[in-house]
């Protein structure tokens, strides 16, 4: 039975998207702490389908200011990776990796723009690569898109991506952070419905 | 004691003096607010695509320009307000990212924005006041007893239209 809507995915289903979530976020959160010499924690990944009226308040309230970066997902997988990234990860990590110091992330300058980019760019390779890998398809990442605003402004871009074919829409999830951070950042992968009829296919679970 | 009435994306909804209608983080999505004066009747809606046409879910009316502001008009007037007394102020249809061209999203603000404008105009309502465009989000107030839009933004603060 093709999946028409996400919501008919069942448990099976769930746990290998969960299982896709934990693989792809492992190997970007070995990533980034390569590249910042820090331990990283990472969270199992929560599998969310939301109304884009839930989709506002689901990450920490809309009106958080966090910093953005999102990818576009082609070829064999289509869809969107976003990563919404707290202003404590997002100074520390630009600190950690250039020796200055953010102050105003409402101007976040070239070097913060390209330190974060790079950031979303290695995270996001590692978590497809591990995709690709399990499943034999190939998926292109765009150049990430960074933007420093309310949390649910930003998210509204992935939910109007998909608004014209549904109403709702699914999180692949995971929160991370690094030592001593308080906040937790978020990995978020939305395929769309097709991709993912295409990867539970690949990995032998079509119905 | 007046209250605060939250409306989510693609939903509406109308208040009376002495509420106040509130739409959080705005990005690419419009907020359309409609007042009668005499009446003191508000309503807000917050559109996310310009078009039910070709939309697999065209049902949905309040999701769309062309079909939501419509049916505000029908709860509003529900509510005591006048047809020919309504104005209307808009805000959102931000570009969130600096989308490289031929993005799907890319530009989706700008639709939207035009979209409001020409279905506003075909419902003969004039738009009063406007804070569109550019590219960062906006948390849109809407209070009955004055027909105030505030905009509150994180990188520009508050401003009152």
């Amino acid at each position: 039975m093709p999946i028409k809507d996400y919501s008919d995915l069942n448990d099976m289903q769930m746990d290998v998207l969960r299982e896709i979530g934990n693989v792809g976020s492992g190997n970007a959160a070995t990533a980034l702490s390569t590249m910042l010499d820090k331990a990283v924690n990472i969270t199992v990944p929560k599998i969310k389908i939301l109304t884009f009226g839930e989709v506002a308040t689901a990450l920490g309230g809309p009106e958080n200011i966090v910093v953005g970066l999102l990818l576009q997902l082609s070829d064999d997988v289509g869809g969107i990776m976003m990563f919404l990234l707290e202003k404590d990860f997002a100074s520390s990590t630009i600190s950690t990796l250039t020796g200055m110091e953010m102050e105003d992330f409402a101007n976040l300058d070239e070097m913060g723009v390209s330190v974060m980019s790079e950031i979303g760019n290695i995270m996001a390779a590692s978590y497809v690569n591990a995709i690709s890998t399990m499943t034999g398809l190939t998926i292109n990442i765009s150049v990430p898109e960074i933007a420093v605003d309310m949390v649910g402004a930003l998210l509204s871009v992935p939910a109007i991506y998909f608004a014209n074919v549904s109403d709702k829409i699914i999180f692949i999830e995971n929160a991370f952070n690094c030592d001593g951070e308080s906040l937790s950042s978020h990995i978020l992968m939305i395929p769309d419905v097709e991709s993912l009829q295409k990867i539970l296919t690949m990995l032998g679970l079509d119905l | 004691m007046s209250e605060l009435i939250t409306v989510g994306i693609s939903d509406l909804n109308v208040a009376k003096d002495p509420d106040t209608l509130v739409t959080y983080a705005l990005g690419s999505c419009v907020g359309i607010c409609l007042y009668d004066p005499v009446a003191k009747v508000a309503g807000l809606s917050h559109i996310m695509l310009p078009s039910s046409v070709q939309s697999s879910c065209a049902s949905q009316k309040m999701k769309f320009a062309d079909t939501a502001p419509a049916i505000l008009v029908i709860k509003m007037i529900a509510k005591g307000a006048a047809k020919p007394r309504l104005s209307a102020k808009i805000a959102g249809g931000a570009q969130m990212f600096a989308s490289a061209a031929g993005s799907v999203v890319g530009n989706i603000g700008q639709r939207n924005i035009d979209a409001v404008k020409a279905t506003l105009k075909a419902l003969n309502i004039p738009i009063v006041a406007e804070d569109v465009g550019s590219n960062y989000g906006r948390t849109l107030y809407f209070d009955a007893t004055t027909g105030t839009m505030r905009i509150k933004s994180g990188a520009h603060g508050e401003t009152c239209f």
